[in-house]
């Protein structure tokens, strides 16, 4: 990680590249991360690493070139400097924005949201995984099932970033931010069949420590989930048609990311994604007046909650991040994006212009984008459906281009009846429209009802990043939808 | 990038104490990042990066660290001494590993290709005079890729790529149509050949699009959207501890109980591919390994840890394809339209992943340039539209042909650094596709 020191000597040479570059930036990241993970109670390779580097970026007569290096001496940063301002005048030549009309950024600035102590210590970590690995064996052995549970893991990853951010306006930037993801896997198998219940399906990656870990029951959820993939390997199929769905907030957090979240970002409405990503069913005139969802529908930019694991203060351009509304009352409010798209777009946008790591420069991102709760408890949700399914616990996501025609399927399926949970169902999918899907939302579960989850896998971008984003939802009631099984 | 790598690894003889074993992988990439939209650049950049990952293994048991390497020997070297400590430290925290499993017997090898990169400069230039007219976006990327791996027992393998990957897509309203030039060795001649034929197939598709019915239609699927298919496939689809832990998608088929068409035939080919021939563990890899044949199961990818805890021999190193080759058919590509007759052109698919694994159902979406076709004739785009099937019958019984030409394809991927992956696949004819949405 950096010390102040590494600090005060990355300022310095910042200093003399700024003399030589009159506008450029610099972004610093150093990280230090942790795996633990065991399989069927064999604990594999602990694999950690420790990166640092830097992209500076130089602006040039409207262009702007960055280059990226590990080399944080002067030599090497002088060098990329002078590979970033060759790349900044092409830019100049063929540029799609003007960069000379970015608003300066000037902020100066210390946020420190880690743990205290740093990354935990390894035997915390493979002790904590050990148990939650245990239970699981012990209970697939207390149900007679040791040959059917044929494969488990636990794992927990941990990292913990340092940053800094310098602009030649005279920004001067440190953020450091510790992130915990763990993950429980069970697969149940009866010689035809397999099925899989996972903790989240590896949605509970959380700013944090190990306090969070356990937060989320990580090491009793073992038990449940042998029982739950047991239960699915006899289930009937998902039932199949036109019916109510009663989403809980794992899933609704796979659906908010991928129909409201994607969608909302600028880049892809600008079409720089439309090769790649791809674009939005949202254009820029529908903001403000387009009925994304119903009257039910509040969704909001957060990047302030405690815990969430894309909170941040500053994004990587520099600009301070803020609560902001995207949906109210079901109404289209606001985009995501970064300080060049805005300038693009010309309409207001939360601040995310994120970067994966040193060594990619910051695209349009989604940070935490959260679903508000309504007034619902669970019971009240589940009594409103006359014919429908519960589902939870995404295992498969795809999207059209334009973050329109989605199809999704989950892990656990719960058959509702006359406004009663009854048998579980397997392999329950279902598909829709993103422009009609929300209009359907008829109940919002309470704060009871939601939970906090991230992931630390969301693709996008060329050259493509991953990088972690997250979403708190409540458990949601959707009407008329279509849903299927498995044959 | 060579450099780097042996100034870090001359101290291998030094680094373990007694009874230890140490190995380092390296990964390297000097790249070029040009981003388009609307043939204007987007964001252009040069990433240059190095990192060294070193493994201890002593008493049965194992460790690692990946580092970044600054480029500075003297600094890179300490601090690889310095985190060889920290793993002696951390060893002793950690039980027996009953699957530790690492070479023994040292092989060395090296790759070294030659290639003909162009200047930055020079490629900028080109493409946007190539595409001067017309509204493209994507990336080029390019620069040297590089791998490499020692050890403790004397063994060096190094792999040296340099290559290119223009991957773009050209529009006009609603419709698009997406191509990639790729190689070792860049031709002015074949970027400009590039843009005209993507120029001329978008011509093609200026008019309203068809709105399909959700059903099942006979249809044509080019080989960028059978290469989308095949590398779905590759998640999870040809390890052993897949195959073991059942989770991979083809269980039916390596129990028996499906199969695929008898002309469907899959191979991982090292010999041909852009992959490095060691793994992280110091194995050579063989030159082709057969995972479907005749339609059948024919072999799984198998890494250090699955070899030694099921009992057989390491021939990858990640369990999943990084140089598939799909046998191609009979049918000449000038005659996929006739043989097509009346149906669907797909030349993209887009986000497929399983819907259903235990019957290796997938679902996806049409992208790009996907027409209607009646009579041999192409008539027009269609909609995008959502596809939801088996494997087992798209390449089982209601595969019809496949080319007779294949396609090579390199990775576009560039998460944590430029992908060395490919598959090379011919286009597939199929009697029926359901479409669902």
């Amino acid at each position: 990680m950096f010390t102040d020191a590494t600090f005060r000597e990355l300022e310095r040479s910042f200093e003399i590249i700024a003399r030589e570059y009159p506008a450029c930036t610099l972004r610093a990241v150093a990280s230090e991360s942790r795996d633990v993970r065991l399989r069927r109670n064999v604990l594999e390779p602990v694999a950690n690493d420790y990166s640092r580097g830097a992209t500076i970026t130089v602006f040039e007569d409207g262009g702007a070139g960055y280059a990226s290096t590990s080399d944080l001496g002067l030599s090497g940063l002088r060098q990329a400097a002078r590979e970033a301002e060759i790349r900044a005048r092409l830019s100049a030549a063929r540029k799609l924005f003007d960069a000379s009309r970015l608003p300066p950024v000037t902020a100066r600035d210390e946020i420190d949201r880690r743990p205290a102590g740093g990354l935990p210590g390894i035997r915390d970590c493979v002790d904590l995984a050990r148990q939650a690995s245990e239970g699981i064996r012990a209970a697939a052995v207390a149900r007679n099932a040791a040959d059917r549970i044929v494969d488990w893991t636990a794992s927990i990853e941990m990292l913990e970033s340092g940053s800094i951010f310098m602009s030649s306006d005279g920004a001067r930037i440190r953020q450091w931010y510790a992130y915990v993801s763990p993950g429980l896997s069970v697969s149940a198998h009866d010689g035809r069949h397999t099925q899989q219940r996972s903790l989240g399906g590896g949605s509970h990656a959380r700013q944090g420590g190990l306090d969070q870990v356990d937060e989320i029951g990580f090491r009793q959820r073992g038990e449940v989930l042998v029982e739950e993939a047991l239960a699915l390997l006899s289930a009937p199929e998902c039932p199949e048609g036109e019916m109510d769905l009663l989403l809980m907030p794992s899933q609704m957090a796979l659906q908010v990311h991928e129909s409201i979240g994607h969608p909302l970002e600028l880049d892809r409405i600008l079409g720089d994604e439309r090769n790649y990503a791809g674009e939005s069913f949202v254009t820029k005139d529908m903001f403000g007046t387009y009925r994304y969802g119903s009257e039910h529908l509040n969704v909001c930019f957060e990047p302030a909650r405690e815990h969430e694991i894309a909170s941040f203060a500053y994004d990587d351009d520099g600009t301070p991040a803020r609560r902001q509304d995207l949906i109210r009352e079901g109404i289209l409010v606001g985009a995501i994006g970064s300080a060049s798209s805005r300038l693009r777009a010309g309409i207001p946008a939360a601040a995310s212009a994120r970067a994966s790591n040193w060594n990619r420069p910051p695209i349009d991102r989604m940070g935490n984008i959260n679903v508000l709760p309504g007034d619902c408890p669970l019971p009240e949700l589940i009594a409103c459906v006359e014919r429908g399914v519960l589902m939870d616990t995404n295992r498969s996501w795809s999207i059209d281009h334009r973050r329109n025609k989605f199809q999704f399927g989950c892990e656990l399926g719960r058959r509702i009846e006359d406004g009663e949970l009854r048998e579980v169902v397997r392999n329950p999918g279902y598909r829709g429209l993103s422009a009609s899907f929300w209009r359907s939302l008829a109940k919002v579960g309470d704060e009871t009802t939601q939970s906090v989850h991230g992931t630390l896998y969301c693709g996008k971008g060329e050259p493509n990043q991953l990088i972690h984003v997250g979403h708190v939802a409540p458990a949601c009631v959707f009407r008329g939808v279509e849903v299927f099984g498995g044959r | 990038m060579r450099e780097s790598f042996d100034y870090i690894t001359r101290s291998l003889d030094r680094l373990p104490n007694a009874g230890e074993h140490v190995l380092i992988g390296f990964r390297g990439e000097s790249s070029d990042f040009v981003r388009f939209n609307g043939t204007k650049i987007r964001q252009i950049g040069h990433v240059r990066q190095a990192s060294a990952r070193v493994t201890l293994i002593r008493d049965q048991r194992q460790a690692s660290a990946g580092f970044d390497l600054s480029g500075d020997p003297e600094q890179d070297r300490a601090r690889l001494g310095f985190l060889t400590d920290r793993l002696r430290d951390e060893l002793k925290l950690l039980p027996a590993d009953p699957f530790v499993h690492y070479a023994t017997e040292p092989v060395d090898t090296e790759r070294v290709d030659a290639v003909n990169l162009p200047d930055v400069r020079d490629a900028v230039t080109g493409i946007t005079r190539a595409f001067d007219r017309a509204d493209m976006t994507g990336i080029w990327a390019s620069g040297d890729i590089c791998a490499g791996f020692a050890n403790s027992l004397g063994q060096k393998n190094w792999h040296s790529i340099g290559n290119f990957n223009f991957d773009f897509s050209v529009h006009a309203g609603d419709d698009s149509v997406k191509r990639s030039l790729s190689g070792q060795a860049f031709d002015p001649d074949a970027l400009a050949a590039e843009s005209d034929v993507a120029l001329q197939s978008l011509a093609m598709f200026a008019q309203p699009a068809r709105r399909l019915r959700p059903g099942t239609y006979r249809a044509y699927l080019a080989p960028a959207a059978v290469a989308e298919i095949i590398r779905l496939l590759s998640w999870n689809g040809f390890g052993l501890q897949n195959l073991e832990s059942r989770s991979s998608p083809l269980v039916r088929m390596v129990t028996g109980d499906q199969r695929l068409d008898s002309r469907v035939s899959l191979i991982e080919d090292n010999r041909r591919g852009f992959a490095p021939q060691f793994t992280d563990h110091g194995f050579i890899k063989p030159p082709e390994i057969a995972l479907i044949e005749n339609g059948g199961h024919a072999g799984c990818l198998v890494g250090a840890r699955s070899a030694r805890e099921f009992g057989v021999a390491v021939n990858a190193g990640e369990e999943s394809p990084r140089s598939l080759r799909m046998a191609p058919g009979a049918l000449p590509d000038r005659d996929v339209l006739r043989a097509l007759d009346t149906g669907i052109y797909v030349s993209n698919l887009w986000y497929c992943n399983f819907s259903e694994r235990n019957d290796c159902r997938i679902t996806g979406m049409t992208r790009f340039a996907c027409g209607w076709v009646e009579n041999g004739a192409l008539c027009g785009p269609i909609e995008p539209m959502r596809f939801d099937d088996s494997l087992y019958r798209l390449l089982g019984d209601r595969l019809v042909d496949l080319t007779d030409q294949t396609t090579l394809f390199l990775d576009a991927d560039t998460y944590a650094c430029r992908s060395m992956a490919s598959v090379r696949v011919p286009g597939v004819l199929v009697g029926g596709i359901s479409l669902k949405l």
